[in-house]
C-alpha cells in the first residue's frame, strides 16, 4: 500500500549546473545573512563598554583639614561609571597626601607593576604592595620590588573650600589621563 | 514485562533510527596497540575530559539555579549555597575540582599528544582545535574565579586586565574588554557569568563536537614505534592496513579502560569534594579595601610566581609576548613539525620540553603556595613579657622593628617575614656598621630608611637586632632570600 501512495519515482531530470551552483550560493548567503544579522548586534553588546558618560567625575573627598601636612589618608569615592545596582563594587579608593599647606597628591591604589591594590604603612612610610612585594615612597616613587614606575595620580584640586579627585578608572602603561603632579586651591592638577 | 519492554526498546530503535550509530561504534576500529599494550592507558585522557566536562555542566547548571550574579549578592548567595542550601556546598566542592581535574586533565591530554607525536600528518587540525579547547577551559577557570565574587578572584581580573593593558596598541581596548567598563564592578561579573555560563561552554561543547569528529575520521593515532616516520604520501593507506588487519575495535576492548579512568577521576573529585570541602568565596571584593593579600587558584598560581622571578629586563616578555604568543605558537606546532618521527627515543627535545615545562611548571607553583616575597603583613610584635630582661634600647629596638615595618620581611627573634634575609645570619656576616648603611641607603629590594629614622632609632634597631642574634642563634636547616 505504502508503494501505492510513495511510488518510486523515475529519475528526474538533473538540476542545470548554473541553476544549482546558484541555489548552494542562497542557501549559504541566507545562512550567513541571517547569522551576521543576529551576530552584529551581539558583537555591539559584547565589545560596548557600559559607559554611562557621567558629564561631572570630580568627587569630593573631604575638607582641606581633614588631610594634615604630611599625612596620607584613604579616600573613598564613587567609581567613574558605576551602574546603580553595583553597591560597595561602585566605589573606588585613592590615596591623598597632602604634601604643603596649599599641595595635595592623589595616589591610585593599583600597583604599577601588576595592579595589586598597594597598601599605605605608616610606620614605615611605604605603599606596600602583596603581590609581588613592590614598595613605594609616600610621594610615590619606587622605593622598592618589581614596580616600573611610580603610583599613577589621580588629577586632585580644592574646589569650593573641598578636596577633590576626578574619579578615573584602572590605570593603563600608557594612560595620559593620570600622572597629576598635584593639587591646590580651585588649581587643579592633571595630566 | 520483559516482552513489552524489548518490543518498546525495539520501536525506539527503529523510529530514532539508531541502527547506523550502533553500528559504527560496534564496528569503528582502532590500532591493534591500544589493546595489545599497556600503552592504551596513556589514551584515556581525552574521553576523561569530555566527561568532566558533562560533569561540569551538570554541577554548573545546579550552581546557577542559586547563584545570583549581582555585585552586591553574588557573595552573600554564595554564603547561602555553602551554609542553607542541601548539597550546595558539596556541589560547589564538585564544581571547584571539576575545573581543577579539567586543567589537569587538558595538560596530560596535551603531554601525551606531544610526546607521542599525535599532532602530525594528518591530525594538524585535531591538534589546532584542541589548543583552541585548552585555552577555553584556561578561560572557564578565568572567569569562574571572578565568580566567587571574593578578593582573590577580582585581583586576580584586576592583574589580568593591567598585563592586557600593556599589549601594544590595543592594550587599551582589551583592558575595558575585560573590566566591561574601568574597575571590576557590576558590569564585569554580568560578563562574566554569561562568558562562563553561556558563551564558553556552548563553544566547547561545539568544539568537541569538532575535535571528536576529526579524531574519529582521522583515525585514533597508533602508538608510535621508532623508525616508522610519518609520510603524507603513504601515511593513511597505512594506518587504514594497520587497522583492518589489527582487527581491534573501540568498543568494548578499548572503551573498557576509558571508563575505568573516568571512574577513577570521578571518585577523585568525590573524594575531594567530601574531605576539603568549597572553595571560598573569601573577604568579600570590597574595591576600598586595601588591606588584603590575594592569590590566584592553583592553575595561575605558576604565573604569579613567574612574575615575580623574572628580571626586570624580561617584563615585556613575560607580560606581553609571551600570552600574546603562547596561542600561535601551539597552532604553529603541526604546521612547522608535522612530518618524520614520532616516538619519543627518536624526538629528545619533545620529551625535554614537555618534562621542562612540568618542572618549570610544578617548582614556580610549589614556590607560589608558600611565596616569600609577599611581606608578613600579620607578624605581631615581640611580646613585652619575652624582652623583660633586655635593656632599655633594645625594647625601644623591638618596637621599632615592628613599628618601622622592618619585621614585616625580616626575621629576627624568631618573628617576621621572609622576603629579606635572616637577621639571626646576617648579623654573624655584617658588622654593625655594614648594618647601617643597609638600614640608611638600603640595598636590592630593601628601600632605604635614612630620611625616615633617627639616629636613637638606629642605634635601637641594632641593639635589637644582635641581642637577639645572641639568643635566638640560627636554625642550621633554614634558609633565607640572600
Amino acid at each position: 500500500m505504502d508503494s501505492d501512495l510513495h511510488p518510486p519515482g523515475p529519475d528526474g531530470p538533473e538540476l542545470p549546473l548554473e541553476r544549482r551552483q546558484f541555489l548552494a550560493m542562497l542557501v549559504l548567503g541566507m545562512g550567513g545573512l541571517a547569522g551576521t544579522a543576529l551576530l552584529v548586534p551581539w558583537m555591539g553588546l559584547f565589545l560596548a563598554a557600559p559607559h554611562r558618560s557621567d558629564p561631572d567625575t570630580w568627587r569630593a573627598v573631604g575638607e582641606p583639614d581633614d588631610f594634615p601636612i604630611g599625612a596620607t589618608r584613604k579616600v573613598i569615592f564613587r567609581d567613574p561609571d558605576p551602574l546603580p545596582w553595583a553597591g560597595y563594587s561602585g566605589r573606588s579608593a585613592a590615596w591623598v597626601r597632602r604634601v604643603s599647606d596649599d599641595e595635595f597628591a592623589a595616589f591610585t591604589t593599583y600597583c604599577t607593576h601588576v595592579g595589586c591594590a598597594v597598601r599605605w604603612e605608616e610606620g614605615a612610610q611605604l605603599f606596600l604592595c602583596p603581590c609581588h612585594g613592590g614598595a613605594f615612597h609616600a610621594d610615590g616613587t619606587v622605593a622598592a620590588g618589581p614596580p616600573p614606575r611610580p603610583l599613577d595620580r589621580f588629577p586632585i584640586r580644592i574646589h569650593e573650600g573641598r578636596v577633590e579627585i576626578q574619579a578615573v578608572g584602572m590605570p593603563r602603561p600608557d594612560d595620559a589621563t593620570h600622572g597629576g603632579q598635584g593639587g591646590g586651591p580651585d588649581g587643579e592638577s592633571g595630566p | 514485562v520483559k516482552g513489552r519492554l524489548r518490543r518498546i526498546g525495539s520501536w525506539i530503535h527503529d523510529r530514532a533510527g539508531l541502527e547506523p550509530i550502533l553500528r559504527f561504534v560496534r564496528e569503528y576500529k582502532v590500532p591493534p596497540e591500544l589493546v595489545r599494550t599497556r600503552k592504551g592507558w596513556f589514551w584515556v585522557f581525552g574521553q576523561a575530559l569530555v566527561f568532566v566536562f558533562l560533569a561540569q555542566v551538570v554541577t554548573g547548571t545546579g550552581l546557577a539555579m542559586k547563584y545570583i550574579p549581582s555585585p552586591v549578592h553574588a557573595w552573600d548567595s554564595l554564603q547561602f549555597l555553602n551554609n542553607e542550601v542541601m548539597w550546595g556546598g558539596f556541589v560547589r566542592a564538585l564544581h571547584y575540582f571539576g575545573a581543577s581535574a579539567m586543567v589537569v586533565l587538558v595538560f596530560a591530554h596535551m603531554a601525551r599528544i606531544v610526546i607521542t607525536g599525535s599532532y602530525k600528518f594528518p591530525r594538524e587540525l585535531n591538534w589546532i582545535t584542541g589548543v583552541v579547547l585548552l585555552f577555553l577551559i584556561l578561560a572557564m577557570a578565568f572567569t569562574g574565579q571572578l565568580l566567587r565574587w571574593d578578593h582573590h578572584g577580582v585581583a586576580t581580573v584586576d592583574v589580568a586586565a593591567s598585563i592586557l593593558g600593556r599589549f601594544p596598541l590595543v592594550g587599551g581596548w582589551l583592558m575595558e574588554l575585560v573590566l566591561s567598563g574601568q574597575t571590576v564592578g557590576g558590569a564585569t561579573l554580568s560578563r562574566f557569568f554569561a562568558l562562563h555560563v553561556i558563551v564558553f561552554p556552548l563553544l566547547i561543547v561545539a568544539l568537541i563536537g569538532v575535535h571528536l569528529y576529526l579524531a574519529l575520521s582521522n583515525g585514533v593515532s597508533e602508538p608510535p614505534k621508532a623508525g616508522r616516520p610519518v609520510d603524507p604520501a603513504t601515511y593513511r593507506s597505512w594506518y587504514a592496513r594497520h587497522k583492518e588487519e589489527g582487527n581491534t575495535r573501540f568498543f568494548p576492548d578499548v572503551a573498557w579502560r576509558e571508563v575505568v579512568f573516568v571512574l577513577l577521576v570521578y571518585a577523585v573529585i568525590f573524594a575531594l569534594a567530601f574531605f576539603l570541602g568549597p572553595k571560598g568565596p573569601g573577604a568579600p571584593p570590597d574595591p576600598t579595601f586595601t588591606e588584603q593579600v590575594p592569590k590566584p587558584d592553583w592553575y595561575f598560581l605558576w604565573y604569579y610566581t613567574l612574575i615575580w622571578y623574572k628580571p626586570p629586563a624580561l617584563d615585556a616578555v613575560v607580560l606581553v609576548w609571551f600570552p600574546l604568543l603562547a596561542f600561535p605558537a601551539l597552532v604553529l606546532l603541526p604546521l612547522l613539525f608535522g612530518t618524520g618521527e614520532r616516538a619519543p627515543s627518536r624526538r629528545p627535545w619533545a620529551v625535554a620540553a614537555v618534562g621542562g615545562a612540568f618542572v618549570i611548571w610544578a617548582t614556580l607553583t610549589a614556590f607560589g603556595l608558600r611565596p616569600h616575597w609577599i611581606p608578613d603583613f600579620d607578624t605581631r610584635p615581640v611580646p613585652a613579657a619575652m624582652l623583660a630582661e633586655a635593656p632599655p634600647e633594645v625594647r625601644d629596638g623591638a618596637a621599632a622593628f615592628h613599628a618601622r615595618g622592618c619585621q614585616y620581611c625580616h626575621v629576627a627573634y624568631d618573628r617576621g617575614g621572609a622576603y629579606g634575609p635572616d637577621l639571626n645570619r646576617s648579623t654573624a656576616r655584617l658588622s654593625p656598621e655594614e648594618m647601617t648603611v643597609r638600614i640608611m641607603m638600603g640595598i636590592g629590594n630593601m628601600p632605604a630608611y635614612g630620611h625616615l629614622l633617627t639616629p636613637a632609632e638606629v642605634d635601637n634597631l641594632l641593639a635589637y637586632i644582635y641581642w637577639a642574634a645572641e639568643r635566638d642563634a640560627p636554625d642550621p636547616g633554614e634558609g633565607s632570600r640572600p
